[in-house]
């Protein structure tokens, strides 16, 4: 990838590396695409992801694609605080104008950065909403953590959100476990973007959905992202989902960054292996 | 002379690690320049690289050889082959479109849509987008029950009006167009033509492949003719 030079990107990771087990200074070096593993042979700790860099500008959405385990989840979950990274730096550009390593925070400022200025949408409802709270709830929670303790204006806000959403107002009292796969990932999304954050991460939103669903899903990201302008980061092993959504593609294979680029290069002239294997395999 | 495009022996190969890192070449040594204003029309066989060449200026393949250089408004003299990633957006979302020879849209987004987003990415308010893409659907003959619809099911010389709609309506300075008029019919042929003809007396520059001898004719300062990825030398004047 070429990289830029100009200093206008809205987050910026360097290095970023997650090892599960007992790490020595080779277990990097031992495992990646070349070795086709990510477990290091001497200790068998777990290369998650590793030495990961890239620069998000403001308004971008980048995709991620990879097969299973390829690192492509552990990935926006380091950048969402989900989990821990090993080494690594992140810069943000809405937080303390982009000066600090936002990696080495304290936790309280992980959650103000979770809370005001991120959002997330898991593939699994259940990881992103509370089934005991009602829809409205669980948006309310999201905006209840951002300091907003007025129940009018929480309430006004939910109903806005799930309208934008179109989710049915009338099903705001409901529990999400009542709701259908597609609502479930709207009522999500309602989440996600609750308190207007700048960056929000969608991992494997629409995977599991009917395809009429799915459609429906990927034209309301796609016009809350013209609409208000948040960048995204996709994470998918779908190609058409990424073809639809994303200007730049990231592919990633044991752990690793094999590729980078403009997602229709990516698509129409891969350059490495794997990606052409992928590309390939597209239906 | 400063030229709009100036292409300096340019290359296209593709290394196939799948197929046992076999090599196959598409494109080798392109000169050519062209002018603001100027409509060059790429011909040659199938398969001779004129949808390469055109992919290698859109970046949609990356390019070997010495230089490409654009001369873009928002940029300057900039050379296509080593612009940043964002620097390429940039151009695209703002100078430089490409429409290829077919409809790719994301489901479910009703037709008239489709065409008026050119324009919404643009800045033109929502009203005034709709109501020139309707226009312009109109002046393009696709029937008004169809502009509400979803293009997944019209027909190919509908979508491909769709898809020429949704590229010469927000009237870019560089179009990159891939057989414009293939499917169509000869009024609508005609209206696709007037149009981009009107681009370029507001000085759009244009690239345009196409296997037909009228559009060619009507539309093209120059030929520039590909035989098996080279520029043939019996370069054409035609207009």
């Amino acid at each position: 990838m070429v990289q830029d030079n100009t200093d206008n990107w809205l987050l910026r990771v360097r290095g970023l590396t997650k090892i599960y087990g007992d790490p020595i200074s080779n277990s990097i070096a031992y495992t990646g695409p070349k070795f086709g593993s990510n477990i290091c042979p001497e200790t068998d700790a777990i290369v998650a992801c590793a030495e990961i860099d890239f620069d998000l500008y403001p308004g971008e959405v980048l995709g991620v694609v990879g097969e299973s385990g390829s690192g492509k989840s552990t990935l926006v979950q380091l950048l969402y605080f989900d989990g821990e990274a090993t080494g690594g730096e992140v810069y943000f550009r809405s937080f303390e104008d982009g000066d600090t390593n936002i990696l080495r925070v304290t936790n309280q400022k992980k959650r103000y950065l979770r809370n005001h200025l991120m959002g997330m949408v898991y593939q699994n409802p259940r990881d992103g909403l509370n089934f005991k709270f009602s829809a409205g709830g669980n948006i309310a929670e999201k905006l209840l953590m951002a300091n907003e303790f007025n129940v009018g204006r929480i309430r006004n806000r939910a109903s806005s959100l799930l309208t934008q959403t179109e989710v049915p107002v009338e099903r705001m009292d409901n529990a999400p476990a009542t709701f259908s796969g597609g609502m479930q990932q709207r009522v999500q999304i309602s989440k996600a973007i609750a308190n207007n954050p700048p960056l929000i991460f969608l991992d494997e939103v629409t995977t599991g959905l009917d395809v009429s669903v799915q459609a429906k899903v990927l034209d309301l990201i796609r016009g809350l992202q013209q609409d208000l302008g948040i960048s995204m980061i996709v994470v998918s092993h779908d190609l058409s989902v990424i073809r639809m959504l994303t200007d730049r593609t990231m592919v990633l294979k044991n752990g690793r960054i094999v590729e980078s680029g403009l997602t229709d290069q990516i698509l129409q002239d891969p350059q490495h292996a794997y990606t052409q294997l992928l590309v390939s395999s597209l239906l | 002379m400063k030229h709009f495009l100036e292409v300096r022996n340019l290359s296209k190969n593709f290394l196939l690690h799948i197929l046992n890192d076999k090599h196959i070449p598409a494109l080798e040594d392109i000169s050519f320049s062209m002018d603001q204003g100027e409509i060059i029309g790429l011909t040659g066989k199938s398969g001779s690289g004129k949808s390469s060449l055109m992919k290698c200026v859109y970046r949609t393949y990356l390019a070997s050889g010495e230089s490409m250089v654009y001369d873009s408004s928002t940029f300057g003299p900039i050379d296509l082959i080593e612009a940043t990633e964002h620097q390429i957006l940039r151009i695209r979302k703002e100078e430089m479109t490409y429409c290829s020879q077919f409809l790719n849209v994301i489901p479910r987004v009703p037709a008239v849509e489709i065409v008026a987003e050119s324009l919404l990415v643009k800045g033109v308010a929502e009203n005034e987008a709709f109501r020139r893409s309707r226009e312009f659907l109109e002046r393009l003959g696709l029937p008004a029950e169809l502009w509400d619809a979803y293009p997944s099911t019209f027909s190919g010389g509908e979508q491909q009006r769709i898809n020429v709609a949704r590229s010469i309506i927000s009237q870019p300075r560089f179009l990159l167009i891939d057989e414009p008029t293939a499917s169509l019919d000869q009024k609508t042929k005609d209206v696709v033509i007037e149009a981009i003809l009107e681009m370029k007396r507001s000085g759009t520059s244009v690239i345009l492949i196409t296997h037909d001898e009228y559009t060619l004719t009507k539309l093209a300062d120059r030929e520039l003719k590909l035989v098996g990825g080279r520029i043939c030398e019996a370069e054409a004047a035609t207009a």
